[in-house]
């Protein structure tokens, strides 16, 4: 099975063997492969039940819960890399998930969609609210409640004290290198905690 | 054997009797005591199979299938169990077993002390789920099961397999422990002793020892189980089966049944107390109350889950306000903290405590796709440096003791039905 391309390059971000939380964990890809490719050990949070059957089939350690309501059951510093994929736009509590995220482990991970595309920018010059392949919902029916761009995320980060260490912006799977924050579709974020 | 689609059809209880005697928590001991269990499929020739079933309050060894006499007598979990189903007999060898001082034919208070020849009464020592587990170890001796595949169970069946993993950590690969709880509330107890104390005020009673007197204290064991019976059901479910519906066409002004809640609740007593003991009852809720692994860890239920070496699956369900989610959430919380292998389903159905017993897609559709990775495993016991394929090559193998992941071969998933 290949792993998506913005699963992979986070996977390269993972050291081998380590401890390895990952919050909104879907069909649990990220884990199986973290687990088959580099011996990680860990544990995926997910609140569907769709995915927690999925990831239950993939051999993945998931516990269903609503990120909302926090990370208690994990302790202080219990995680190497945790990681939160894709997620963030649809959090409510969007800071608190990623002071938490800095309390259970040393090395964080974050990839959301970026609003500051410049369809996303064409479609509000039109009077629209953008919907794309990376936001597919009307305005009215999304769960992606907290979009922002990559500058907003990287103030966002400072703010809650997280030092980015590594940026990787894609524009559907590629890597992006020339004007990054209007062409990426999808930004990945490796900070560290302390 | 006659098979019916999805039933493992008529089946027959076997006993087994124990001379050597068990020494229990308590400090007492008992000898020469007998096991009623049933067994459904086949044992595999690497007896790596095998599956025990630890029934809750008011269950039995007769799990699934249908007993000769009547064929409406359907096992307990007979949905959960049998060909095609969850726990599928067609690949598993499943073991059900009537736990000691119950009372449906291991030896139980009703039995005869073989000190008097008198029924045991209110002499039957008290027993913990860790001496059902003893008891239960002894059964898989005598059946030649080194290490279960899994041992699983809901409720009190769910302590069980807890135990399991805490008194034989390299007996058993996979806990599932569904709508469990790793010690009862102040409010679990409270309820358990209300049911008591209906047992024991009955003037039938005798202090226990009713059966020399020809009675049964059938009415305080019909108020036991109707206050049980409202713990098993969730609010919104009465209401919605209920409601505040009457059977007579107006309120009569009077105590006779009225409601149809009452009528249900008089009818389940009843129909309990023609069937069960009021000395089990009393002993298995003791044991309910008494069990709390990290009693000894000075509360602290991270330590006391040091030994378990299974991977576990646990299940709880979000109406269940008996054993509600948050207390499955502080067994998974220990175990994340020992880095242990566990999968936590919160499944959202309406039925209460009770869900645990009935159908619901994805509560069985979870526990088949979890059983179907167990049979995909390599059958070797745990921790062995070198695993048979279920091909029957030998293959190298990297399983730490404490893990089964890495397994990639694995069964096309299903459907529960």
């Amino acid at each position: 099975m290949t792993l998506r391309s913005d699963l992979q390059q986070i996977a390269d971000w993972v050291a081998p063997r380590s401890a390895v939380l990952d919050l909104g964990c879907g069909d649990g890809a990220l884990l199986a492969h973290l687990r088959d490719a580099k011996g990680c050990h860990g544990y995926g949070v997910e609140i569907a039940d769709d995915n927690v059957l999925a990831a239950t089939r993939l051999r993945v350690n998931v516990i269903q819960a609503d990120l909302e309501s926090g990370l208690r059951m994990f302790s202080d510093d219990r995680f190497d890399t945790v990681v939160l994929s894709q997620t963030l736009q649809a959090m409510h509590r969007t800071e608190d998930i990623l002071r938490e995220m800095a309390r259970v482990a040393r090395q964080g991970v974050v990839s959301f969609p970026n609003f500051g595309h410049w369809r996303h920018a064409f479609a509000l010059l039109a009077g629209r609210m953008p919907v794309t392949p990376e936001i597919p919902y009307q305005w009215y029916d999304t769960p992606n409640i907290h979009l922002c761009t990559l500058k907003d995320f990287e103030i966002l980060a400072g703010k809650c004290g997280l030092r980015v260490t590594d940026r990787v912006v894609l524009a559907r799977g590629a890597p992006v290198h020339w004007l990054p924050s209007l062409r990426a579709t999808l930004a990945l974020y490796r900070f560290q905690t302390r | 054997m006659v098979q019916r689609p999805g039933s493992v059809g008529v089946v027959t209880p076997q006993t087994l009797l124990f001379s050597e005697p068990l020494r229990l928590t308590s400090g007492a001991s008992i000898g020469g005591y007998t096991l009623m269990y049933e067994t459904y499929g086949e044992l595999n020739a690497e007896r790596s199979n095998a599956v025990l079933i630890c029934h809750a309050l008011n269950a039995s060894h007769h799990v699934a299938g249908v007993h000769a006499e009547g064929a409406s007598n359907a096992g307990w979990w007979d949905n959960m169990i049998g060909p095609g189903k969850p726990v599928d007999t067609n690949r598993f060898f499943v073991v059900g077993v009537n736990n000691l001082g119950s009372c449906f034919g291991s030896t139980g208070p009703m039995s005869p002390d073989p000190a008097t020849g008198r029924p045991y009464g209110a002499r039957f020592p008290v027993v913990t789920v860790e001496d059902w587990v003893d008891a239960q170890a002894r059964l898989a001796d005598a059946l030649g099961i080194e290490c279960w595949a899994a041992v699983m169970g809901g409720s009190l069946g769910g302590m069980q397999a807890i135990s399991w993993t805490l008194r034989y950590p390299q007996r058993l690969r996979h806990c599932v422990c569904i709508a469990a709880t790793p010690k009862l509330s102040a409010q679990n107890i409270a309820f358990n002793e209300v049911a008591r104390t209906a047992i024991r005020g009955d003037p039938h009673f005798h202090g226990g020892d009713y059966y020399g007197h020809g009675v049964v204290p059938r009415r305080g064991l019909a108020v036991a189980r109707m206050i049980g019976h409202i713990t098993y059901l969730s609010g919104e479910d009465m209401a919605e089966k209920f409601g505040r519906l009457l059977r007579t066409q107006d309120y009569a002004f009077g105590y006779d049944v009225e409601f149809e809640v009452e009528s249900y609740l008089r009818y389940q007593g009843d129909k309990f107390a023609e069937y069960f003991d009021a000395n089990t009852y009393l002993l298995i809720t003791r044991a309910l109350d008494y069990f709390d692994p990290a009693k000894n860890f000075g509360g602290d239920l991270t330590a006391a889950l040091e030994p378990a070496r299974a991977r576990f699956l646990i299940v709880s369900f979000t109406t269940d306000w008996r054993f509600p989610p948050a207390r499955s959430r502080e067994i998974v919380e220990a175990l994340v903290a020992h880095d242990r292998d566990v999968t936590y389903a919160e499944i959202d159905a309406p039925h209460g405590h009770d869900a645990f017993l009935l159908e619901d897609a994805r509560y069985h559709r979870l526990i088949a796709a979890y059983f179907d990775l167990i049979h995909g495993e390599r059958s070797e016991p745990r921790g062995s440096p070198v695993a048979t394929s279920i091909a029957g090559e030998r293959i190298p193998q990297q399983v730490s003791p404490g893990r089964l992941d890495g397994f990639s071969e694995r069964e096309p998933a299903r459907s529960s039905e």
